[in-house]
């Protein structure tokens, strides 16, 4: 006897694929006690404005690296981009309202990692690891070189940032206004990241980094695709290090460097790729543990952190929540393997 | 006449760099292109080398040669353990693994150099017979860069008889075309791995110490010089032992005549020139495997 035909819209599988989106109730969690921490300590602001900002930037290495599955070392590149566009113009006085000087910021690192894409992306494996480094490289270098426009070595300190809305000053001492701003622009990346993973869209570039021929076999695509996760990743990207020039009021080299696009890479790893939240866990880890602990051991801070690589690259290749979630699996089916 | 005298010149040192370059990145080559790993630590053991071989000279009072030869064999020892141990596990993991792993490889070897020795520059004196000047007829020149010039090429020399005519030689290049027939004729694929690990590393040690006198030797080393040997490999080809010679030459020239004639865009235009290149040959110039 044949089973009841179900409609395939309550098939299971369906049934399961059409709720991957839903939005949990835990999901809340980190936004609550994002607001708590605003509340519970005003006075390490400064830091959560700095840990907010970099879950913003590994979110965007999140997108190109953990979806698409492009290894890239010079996401930096447009963080640095971001930074610059918002400490150019506001220092020659050109533009310094916040919020549009956040959109010319994406649309410069956009630009940028479209026209870097669109070459880099035909090439894979070691060379476009070499290829992204050298882009980066690059670029910090240019920065480097015009320094009448981006001050060179030193940077630009001391920028000009117009209040929010015009109303709430940006006080790099008390930076109160600075938190809630950039809490609020990460909730409006995030969302969009959340939306885009689970797009059509995003679940083409999950197969591609799963299976990059078969994608091709199935008529997706791919080249454009990638350039398109490449470009969106960089705007966000671009946005990070916009917020961080108007935060700290100055931008230097440092945005440009390898140390920042290896730090956001470790972030990454440590929380767990390709899974949204791994940015958050990765980020809160990184930087609590950096925060007290490469103040009073530098050395041993590093000697750790490179200790710490070695055992997620060996045994926990998916971070801190692809354990946590192994580990969930394990308890809620004690007796599945004998 | 003049003229002459200073591009001479400007060959000679150019060809001096490139030579260490060669040396140290010849060992990520065959890394690269044999195992296909992607080993961010291999300047790390370039530092370790200089290390050993500054701190032999002046804690032991051993000679510059034999110096080299003990930074030689003591990085390869320790790179064949580590290999045994760490390496072999993730020769099939992603690059993103490797890289990770080798990063941290790297951050353990600055902090744990930091630790041990200290974070200042460490001097490496050259023995006597090495400084000053030496008349090449046409031009006096630094014996030291004409030191590295000969003994680069005597390496070069010993490393390609190594390839093309010993049965080590024959293997390796077996392998790096395709590892599954090599490994199908019988030959020990993980020896093979092993011995040609701790040799490139042990080369990169001999390059670290040799470079020592102008690239200076401290913990940040490792990463300060990583990208040039990346590049260099890039450009040449992965595991062709004259592909990175050529490659390492080319931009140990192109670096020392751009750093003199344009003292503050130099380096952009080797990022440029290693991107354009790229771009046109991704396998680089002298490899024949895509990657």
């Amino acid at each position: 006897m044949t089973p009841p035909a179900v409609a395939w819209i309550d098939h299971p599988a369906a049934v399961a694929l059409a709720g991957r989106h839903r939005v949990r109730a835990w999901e809340a969690i980190p936004w609550l006690l994002a607001l708590a921490f605003y509340f519970a300590f005003p006075k390490y602001l400064g830091f959560g404005t700095e840990l907010l900002i970099t879950i913003l930037f590994a979110l965007s290495l999140d997108l190109v690296l953990g979806y698409a599955g492009i290894v890239t070392l010079g996401q930096a590149a447009f963080f640095g981009a971001g930074a610059y566009t918002v400490g150019m113009l506001a220092k020659r006085g050109i533009w310094n309202e916040p919020i549009t000087g956040l959109i010319l910021a994406a649309a410069v690192a956009a630009a940028i990692g479209l026209g870097s894409g669109l070459v880099l992306l035909r090439t894979g494996g070691l060379t476009l690891l070499m290829l992204t480094l050298c882009t980066m490289a690059l670029l910090e270098e240019a920065a480097n070189l015009a320094h009448d426009y981006t001050g060179g070595f030193d940077g630009l300190d001391s920028l000009p940032i117009a209040p929010l809305l015009g109303r709430f000053e940006f006080n790099p001492l008390y930076p109160t206004t600075q938190y809630l701003y950039v809490l609020a622009v990460l909730f409006v990346c995030f969302v969009f990241v959340r939306t885009l993973v689970y797009s059509p869209f995003g679940q083409s570039l999950t197969g591609i980094r799963e299976n990059t021929l078969r994608m091709h076999a199935v008529g997706a695509p791919v080249r454009r695709r990638l350039v398109l996760a490449y470009a969106l990743s960089a705007a966000i990207a671009g946005v990070a290090g916009g917020i961080w020039a108007q935060a700290n009021a100055y931008v230097n080299l440092g945005t440009l460097g390898l140390d920042r696009a290896a730090t956001v890479l470790i972030i990454l790893v440590l929380g767990g790729y390709g899974r949204l939240y791994g940015a958050f866990v990765g980020a809160v880890a990184y930087m609590a543990l950096a925060h007290f602990l490469s103040k009073i051991y530098p050395t041993a801070w590093q000697l750790g952190l490179g200790l710490l690589l070695v055992v997620i690259a060996l045994f926990a290749r998916n971070g801190i929540l692809g354990l946590t979630e192994a580990a969930a699996r394990r308890l809620r089916a004690p007796r599945a393997i004998s | 006449m003049i003229f002459g005298v200073d591009v001479a010149s400007m060959l000679l040192g150019g060809v001096a760099a490139g030579m260490v370059l060669f040396i140290v990145s010849v060992g990520l080559s065959v890394t690269m292109g044999l195992m296909g790993f992607v080993n961010l630590a291999h300047g790390g053991f370039a530092m370790l080398g200089g290390y050993a071989i500054a701190l032999a000279m002046r804690q032991w009072g051993l000679g510059f040669v034999p110096a080299l030869g003990f930074g030689f064999v003591v990085i390869a020892a320790l790179s064949a353990v580590l290999e045994r141990l760490l390496y072999s596990r993730l020769y099939r993991a992603t690059e993103l693994d490797q890289v990770l792993f080798s990063i941290g490889l790297v951050f353990m070897m600055i902090a744990s150099v930091t630790v041990l020795v200290g974070p200042e520059n460490q001097p490496l004196t050259l023995p006597s017979y090495l400084r000053g000047q030496i008349n090449l007829g046409i031009t006096q020149y630094r014996t030291y860069s004409v030191f590295l010039i000969v003994v680069g090429i005597l390496i070069v020399i010993g490393l390609w008889l190594t390839f093309e005519r010993t049965r080590a030689g024959a293997q390796i290049r077996a392998a790096v075309d395709n590892r599954r027939m090599a490994e199908s004729l019988g030959i020990n694929i993980g020896r093979l791995f092993t011995v040609t690990f701790a040799f490139g590393s042990g080369m990169a040690a001999l390059g670290g110490g040799l470079g020592a006198e102008f690239l200076g030797l401290d913990p940040q080393y490792a990463l300060k010089y990583l990208v040039y040997f990346l590049i260099v490999v890039a450009v040449g080809g992965l595991g062709r032992v004259t592909g990175v010679f050529y490659a390492a030459l080319l931009i140990g020239v192109l670096d020392f005549a751009l750093k003199k004639y344009v003292p503050s865009g130099g380096t952009a235009f080797i990022y440029a020139f290693t991107i354009l290149l790229l771009l046109w040959r991704p396998q680089g110039l002298f490899g024949t495997k895509s990657t």
